[in-house]
């Protein structure tokens, strides 16, 4: 188990980087507290595996350094690393029995054999696989495989981290459930340093203590899936997290308000005035809209989708889209509506980052 | 489940049928014709029964010639497969180099197969041929009309030359099907190169090694036009394999019926080699796959 440093890390794939285009990492700092669960989310292409390449030690960073505990690690290969890698598509040795691919690591490492035999029992018992030791890994289950792959890792001995590369997109959707929770309970357990990336913010939301947001090749949020829904540092947290996402409407600010359209909407506190010329929007997320007759700024609406106990409300304030969220049994006027957004709940962002 | 049999399906095999009759299954049953009758010309037959297959499996040219077509088949498999596999595993996955490396590697395999014999017999002559003439220079006897080995290694080079890029391109196809997470995983996993083979590529390999196997076996003990071109058969008989004593025996002396004896025998002993390695390679996979 260790801390993991990122030291001022961008990488390129291309040899002589020109622009900031170039990177598929831009340079960032980042620190993975030891022993947490981290989700690293963002849409794909946005370079979560080339991050999670580079803490593996799979890729070469371009610039920056890798720190282990303050241990500098950027040139070690990664079987120097200790850490354990699950892949997206489970890799298993199909000549081999369950036994063999959990003791293959250790046999690598020339450990002496009743060692390996009471570390792959332990780890057996761990996954709860004891009874297909035995067995020909081939012919198993992709979540069986998954497990052995993760049992792979974690058999050698205080491994630093365990990283996760979708671990679950080829498993079956009753058993995902099943499988991430067996993963935290193993958290819970050894409090090992792992990074979960994903595209689904639910399996981020629910994996992690932390979520590391990625966004074109940058960081663009660190934060706790609280903190993701409340205070999205970049509009992409906003959109990204949450269904539906966040409303982003272009505005223009004055102290305490903003001005959508012909309308004023009242915000939480007054603002710095942003410096001119940048782009100015205004963040809300659909839970914080509220339709109305009563007050509020006149909007039209356009159509409703009911999905249980919610129905998402789309709707355009001077032609401005947006949508809500109202809750079950709650009246939606189809004209002369009026919207009211939750003053407490309304970030303002600057060149789509948030204006503090 | 119980699948449900159609019958249809035979509709759509029988041109195949059919085609493959008149092209094999025909011109077999006539080979099987003169094979257990006796002719003289004019269209005479007599009734020979199975006088001309013990003839055959009880002649001592019959089994001189067997047993060097083993050898040869033995030797050539025990050299191109390996070969094959390593050449295979040095070509480069990825980048400018791959399509030139697979067209060099094709590239023996589009000549015509009396070409390859005839650029070998003038490649390897002593008096005009680069290698054998480079050879004599460096004080090397060798010369393959005349000398048994010099002969075998003459036929064995060639077929090497000639037929192991098809094994380097299907171990190459096979290579090349391994996601990348295999070796990312091995990386990690702390495993060796030999360990990488041993675990990764030769069990993704275990297919179209079959195939390559199959392949090469069959076509090394069919083995006609090259040896033929480059050394007749000889010095002696010294490489006569089956088919060029086949030839020799129905064109050559047109001994008819023993002729077609002999090749039903050719025939079953490939069908039957084959079929053991078929059996060996994939009763192995049926067992890995309980």
């Amino acid at each position: 188990m260790a801390r993991i440093e990122l030291n001022r890390l961008a990488h390129a794939y291309m040899p002589n980087p020109q622009s900031r285009a170039d990177f598929a990492l831009k340079e960032f700092d980042l620190t993975w507290d030891d022993g947490g669960a981290y989700a690293l989310l963002g849409p794909s292409g946005c370079g979560k595996t080339t991050l999670l390449n580079i803490i593996s030690g799979l890729l070469a960073p371009s610039h920056g350094r890798v720190l282990f505990d303050g241990h500098e690690v950027t040139g070690l290969p990664p079987e120097a690393r200790n850490i354990a890698q699950v892949f997206q598509f489970p890799v298993i040795y199909d000549s081999m029995t369950v036994y063999d691919n959990l003791a293959f690591p250790l046999r690598n490492r020339k450990v002496p054999a009743a060692e390996i035999d009471r570390r792959v029992h332990e780890m057996a018992e761990m996954l709860e696989m004891t009874r297909e030791l035995k067995r020909k890994a081939k012919g198993l289950t992709a979540d069986a495989k998954q497990k052995i792959s993760l049992g792979r890792g974690l058999v050698r001995d205080s491994v630093n981290a365990i990283l996760f590369d979708e671990p679950l997109t080829v498993i079956d959707p009753h058993l995902k459930w099943q499988l991430r929770s067996q993963l935290k309970h193993l958290h819970k357990r050894f409090a090992h340093t792992m990074i979960y990336v994903t595209h689904d913010q639910t399996e981020a939301l629910t994996f992690a203590d932390k979520v590391v947001v990625m966004y074109e090749g940058e960081v663009v949020q660190v934060g706790t899936p609280d903190e993701l829904f409340h205070r999205p540092a970049h509009t992409f947290v906003g959109y990204f997290i949450g269904s539906p996402g966040m409303n982003v409407l272009p505005c223009a600010v004055n102290g305490a308000s903003a001005r959508v359209g012909e309308h004023e909407i009242a915000l939480r506190g007054g603002y710095e005035p942003p410096p001119a010329g940048s782009k100015i929007e205004l963040g809300v997320r659909p839970e914080f809209v509220r339709l109305g007759r009563e007050d509020g700024v006149p909007v039209s609406v356009e159509r409703v989708d009911d999905i249980g106990r919610y129905r998402i409300v789309k709707a355009k304030l001077d032609g401005i889209p947006f949508s809500a969220l109202m809750p079950e049994g709650a009246e939606i006027p189809a004209d002369d509506a009026r919207v009211r957004f939750d003053a407490s709940a309304v970030n303002l962002y600057v060149d789509d980052h948030l204006w503090p | 489940m119980e699948k449900k049999v159609n019958q249809k399906a035979w509709f759509f095999v029988l041109p195949v049928v059919l085609l493959v009759a008149f092209s094999a299954l025909i011109p077999l049953m006539t080979v099987v014709n003169y094979s257990v009758q006796d002719t003289f010309g004019n269209n005479a037959f007599f009734w020979a029964g199975t006088d001309w297959f013990t003839d055959i499996l009880r002649s001592e040219r019959f089994h001189s010639a067997l047993w060097r077509q083993f050898l040869f088949s033995g030797i050539i498999l025990a050299i191109e497969v390996p070969l094959g596999i390593a050449i295979a595993l040095a070509m480069p996955r990825r980048g400018l180099w791959v399509p030139v490396c697979l067209v060099l590697m094709a590239l023996p395999l589009l000549i015509p197969w009396n070409v390859v014999g005839t650029i070998w017999q003038v490649f390897a002559r002593v008096d005009i041929g680069l290698l054998g003439h480079t050879l004599a220079n460096l004080g090397i006897d060798f010369n393959y009309t005349q000398d048994p080995l010099d002969a075998w290694i003459t036929v064995v080079v060639m077929d090497v030359w000639h037929w192991t890029s098809l094994v380097v391109l299907l171990c190459y196809a096979g290579l090349q099907s391994i996601p990348d997470a295999y070796y990312q995983a091995a990386r990690i996993d702390g495993a060796s190169k030999w360990a990488i083979f041993r675990y990764i590529q030769l069990p993704k390999l275990h297919r179209v090694l079959l195939i390559a196997v199959l392949l090469r076996f069959m076509d090394s003990f069919m083995i006609y036009t090259e040896p033929f071109v480059v050394t007749g058969g000889g010095p002696g008989s010294a490489t006569t394999f089956l088919s060029i004593d086949l030839v020799k025996m129905a064109i050559g002396q047109f001994d008819l019926g023993r002729a077609a004896a002999f090749s039903i025998i050719y025939f079953l002993i490939i069908l039957l080699v084959s079929w053991a390695f078929y059996t060996v390679m994939t009763g192995k996979t049926k067992e890995s796959d309980r």
